[in-house]
């Protein structure tokens, strides 16, 4: 590859992605680097799904004002790009005086926040909200939604590849440097590249980027947290998600948040890693989901478990104070036409687009962007047979006899939804982007009925051998060939 | 609407019966709905032999074995539809069909649930470590390679006995994998001792019991587990830790009734069986739903499931004619030594067979079923075996017309 673009987005994240489907408002050449096989493979997919209101973070910082302005326009983000999204609410519960106490200045900083709606509520008014919510006293977020990161992230990187934007995959960029003409080299996986700007999105990789393009060092300081997933037989107890009143050092313990496609997810733990990566769920974390977890929600029982998750958050240190940093969002007159985005955990997805309209903020500061007349807002998202009633499902049947040909059972997804998959316009072919993309293996047999059908499917529609086939990864390959 | 005396969801060992028993009965207006392309269920990738001893007093192969059946529905001219899910059902016997010719409704008289179980996964066992490919459930391994003609891996652990992982351990050293080992959590297996043999022993693969996977291992293809030995409380013992390096593990972990469609329906589950709670003619507490074979209780041989699947023919049959059935108002119980027991409920009026299954092995035993101080029945047995169910005969004419009854366990 050796054409030159004009701004090269080193990670398909949520954040890497918002960043290209708002600047394919503009005329220019984009490509977004992904070092994975898909979008949403690192701390996007890895993550509890909320719409944050902006009540846990300090005023006058900016995630703080990211996430309130991200929630404030999410119902027309939604619409514009066909993502289900949920404004639920969120509780954030209190037993005792000293939780009170701490859930009073929680509710003092949410007030200066200016987060909308909050109140605190007693015992009564919980279980009005939520009948399977036990404590004193809450506080009421009414602002707070669910929504699916997999399918909002796809939906950013689908908008803006409609938009012109290319997407790399299996590209990791392993080193930055300057051509004659000044402008950015990049080696990566898949040779070398040439482009006028980099945006450095790479989330829990960004620290390594900043270095690569001279924004200097970040101490990573991550924190490890892990997830168990619940059937959606628990799902329908839980509408809302409930948090425990924060600790001394303001971090939450476990809590359960209801998902967007009606599972529960119980968790993160905290685990303090320091530099590491490590996505091994472990048996002591396990054992502290089903304690802790049982205490927030009575069905976090190992009759209703179907997955378990690990996410890393990618926090790095301010090198100032060695504090966690706030989101950082910078350019540096030694470093022209690159913008470095380092620290962005959460609230990073509800954060995503407004980080994306700073980016190119700073952008404009010192080059003149023209508008892409073409430019189209909307994304549609891909028909959910499930989700349709009776007639509508007699009419997409007879429009397309593969909607009446159920390949995954648990969550009724069809043959036409997964081959859709099969064919999205991000070019994705692994079985974890087909997935994402239509919730098949995502049940409670967890792909017992339908994998044999997707990966048959695969070959099928993309020629590809059975070797070829890959779970997510390069080197996850699931056959090593043809029964001799 | 389309109306039938009778649907039965699943055309497998199960279903396929209870069609053809139904028919002899005379009753005619039968649906049989399967959701692959052929009839026959889980026994079309069972293509290794040993079914078919207690039915047909032969030994065949899955196919062969199903293939009886369908040749019977054929001949008797039982209508089914293939590649057909049942997506609803409601308590009103209402049966909802996603088809590639349409969403087809059918208003049934009585419904036979007969769909089978489907395997525990990963993920419900809350297995630690990372999540690579290369992990497959038996079945779903046995299928890839079976009906697709699929290789999934060469250097292969199997953890968990049950039948499908030991029959998986000779497929695939067959196909040519290196099987390194079983490892079995329990202190006995959880397969049939045929199968440990036949499968095991004579291809010289260890297994090892009171041992776990306790972690995954690998961040792209799995590159191997971690196994510790476990105490009588099942969990690992710190210091026994070893480590296998594979580039496949096959799960055989049990299997779980698959009862989304009788829940829909109202029918309600026993938390033992993970299957409905049924009377002596094996209808649900839903009139005129009736449910047998796996989506019932797991058996250990088809022949059994068939078997079942006939004896619910009757009663379905008699529901049909009179539109009821009598009232099974006397329970069955067990001791804490029994893990369940088939039927749940009983009306004392008719003979009828008992299914159940210990949780421990028991040497030389007999089986008591009492209905207090009077004994109805006492089965000797020379053993008994978790992986083995155990059948026999209960007369009506020993149960008194009250009083609950109770299963229990004797080692002598």
């Amino acid at each position: 590859m050796s054409a030159k673009i004009d701004v090269a987005i080193i990670g398909g994240g949520v954040v890497g992605s918002a960043v290209a489907r708002e600047l394919s408002r503009f005329r220019l050449n984009i490509c977004v680097l992904e070092k994975e096989l898909d979008v949403c493979n690192g701390v996007s997919g890895r993550n509890t799904g909320l719409l944050h209101s902006g009540i846990l973070n300090k005023k006058n910082m900016l995630r703080t004002e990211c996430c309130m302005e991200g929630n404030k326009e999410f119902e027309q983000v939604a619409q514009e790009l066909d993502v289900p999204f949920r404004r639920c609410g969120k509780l954030i519960v209190g037993f005792g005086e000293e939780e009170r106490g701490r859930l009073e200045k929680l509710y003092k900083q949410g007030m200066e926040n200016g987060v909308p709606g909050i109140r605190m509520i007693n015992a009564a008014e919980i279980k009005r909200l939520d009948p399977n919510v036990d404590g004193e006293f809450a506080i009421h977020v009414p602002s707070a939604g669910i929504l699916c990161p997999f399918t909002y992230t796809i939906a950013l990187a689908e908008n803006a590849v409609q938009n012109g934007v290319k997407y790399c995959f299996d590209c990791e960029v392993t080193g930055i440097s300057r051509n004659e003409q000044g402008d950015f080299s990049l080696e990566t996986k898949q040779g070398k590249m040439t482009a006028r700007w980099v945006i450095n999105c790479a989330g829990l990789y960004a620290y390594k980027i900043s270095e690569m393009l001279g924004f200097g060092k970040y101490q990573p300081s991550r924190v490890k947290g892990e997830y168990e997933i619940l059937d959606k037989k628990a799902g329908k107890y839980l509408s809302l998600p409930v948090y425990p009143t924060p600790n001394e050092y303001g971090a939450f313990d476990i809590h359960v948040t209801p998902t967007i496609d009606g599972n529960v997810l119980v968790g993160p733990t905290i685990e303090h890693i320091g530099e590491g990566i490590d996505y091994a769920a472990t048996q002591s974390m396990i054992e502290v989901l089903e304690k802790q977890g049982s205490k927030m929600f009575r069905y976090v029982k190992r009759d209703y478990y179907i997955r378990n998750y690990v996410g890393v958050f990618p926090t790095v240190e301010d090198p100032e104070t060695h504090e966690e940093m706030d989101f950082r969002i910078e350019t540096k007159e030694s470093v022209p036409c690159a913008v470095n985005v380092v620290g962005i955990n959460s609230p990073g997805l509800t954060s995503a687009l407004p980080i994306a309209r700073r980016v190119i903020a700073k952008i404009r500061q010192s080059e003149a962007l023209t508008m892409n007349e073409k430019f189209n807002p909307v994304r549609r998202g891909m028909v959910k047979f499930s989700q349709k009633n009776e007639e509508e499902k007699r009419r997409l049947i007879a429009q397309n006899p593969d909607y009446g040909e159920i390949y995954c059972r648990c969550e009724c997804v069809t043959k036409a939804e997964v081959k859709a998959a099969v064919h999205n316009i991000l070019g994705v072919t692994t079985v974890s982007g087909i997935k994402y993309r239509t919730r098949a293996t995502m049940g409670r047999c967890q792909g017992g009925y339908c994998e044999t059908r997707l990966t048959q499917l695969i070959q099928q529609e993309l020629g590809k051998k059975k070797e070829e086939i890959l779970l997510n990864k390069p080197e996850a390959y699931m056959f090593t060939g043809e029964v001799k | 609407m389309e109306q039938r005396d009778v649907v039965i969801i699943g055309g497998g060992p199960a279903g396929l019966a209870a069609a053809v028993k139904l028919k002899e009965k005379e009753i005619n207006d039968i649906l049989i709905i399967e959701r692959e392309r052929q009839l026959g269920g889980i026994l079309r990738q069972c293509i290794h032999d040993g079914f078919g001893l207690t039915r047909f007093g032969e030994t065949l192969s899955g196919p062969e074995y199903s293939q009886r059946f369908i040749d019977e529905v054929e001949t008797l001219g039982i209508d089914f539809i293939t590649n057909a899910t049942v997506i609803d059902l409601t308590g009103d016997k209402i049966v909802t069909v996603a088809t590639r010719d349409g969403l087809l409704q059918v208003q049934a008289k009585t419904v036979i649930l007969a769909m089978g179980c489907r395997e525990r996964t990963r993920g419900a066992l809350a297995i630690p470590g990372t999540r690579p490919s290369g992990i497959y459930n038996a079945g779903v391994a046995q299928s890839y390679i079976n009906l697709f003609n699929t290789m999934v891996g060469k250097e292969v652990i199997i953890m968990g006995s049950g039948d499908i992982g030991l029959i998986m351990a000779r497929r695939l050293t067959l196909e040519g994998a290196h099987v390194k080992a079983v490892f079995e959590v329990l202190p006995y297996p959880s397969g049939l001792p045929r199968n440990i043999e036949q499968c095991l022993h004579d291809y010289d693969i260890p297994l090892y019991l009171s041992h776990s996977v306790i972690e995954i291992k690998g961040n792209e293809r799995i590159e191997g587990v971690r196994v510790a030995e476990v105490g009588t409380d099942l969990k690992p013992i710190p210091g026994t830790e070893k480590d296998f390096s594979c580039d496949t593990l096959i799960l055989s972990v049990g299997l779980i009734p698959e009862n989304e469609l009788s829940l829909a329906a109202g029918a309600v589950l026993d938390e033992r069986t993970k299957g409905a709670f049924v009377d002596e003619n094996f209808q649900t507490n839903v009139p005129g739903i009736f449910a047998a074979g796996n989506v019932l209780h797991v058996h250990d041989l088809v022949d059994f499931v068939s078997l079942e699947a006939e004896a619910l023919a009757e009663g379905a049959a008699q529901y049909l004619k009179r539109g009821y059935l009598e009232a099974c108002d006397i329970p069955v119980e067990t001791d804490a030594k029994i893990g369940h027991v088939i039927p749940q409920r009983i009306s004392g009026k008719k003979n009828f067979r008992m299914s159940m299954r210990v949780r421990k092995p028991t040497g030389k035993c007999r089986i008591e079923v009492r209905q207090g101080e009077h004994l109805i029945k006492s089965v000797p047995l020379p053993k008994a075996l978790p992986a083995e169910m155990i059948q026999f005969e209960v007369e009506a004419d020993q149960i008194l017309p009250n009083g609950k009854i109770e299963v229990s366990v004797y080692e002598k």
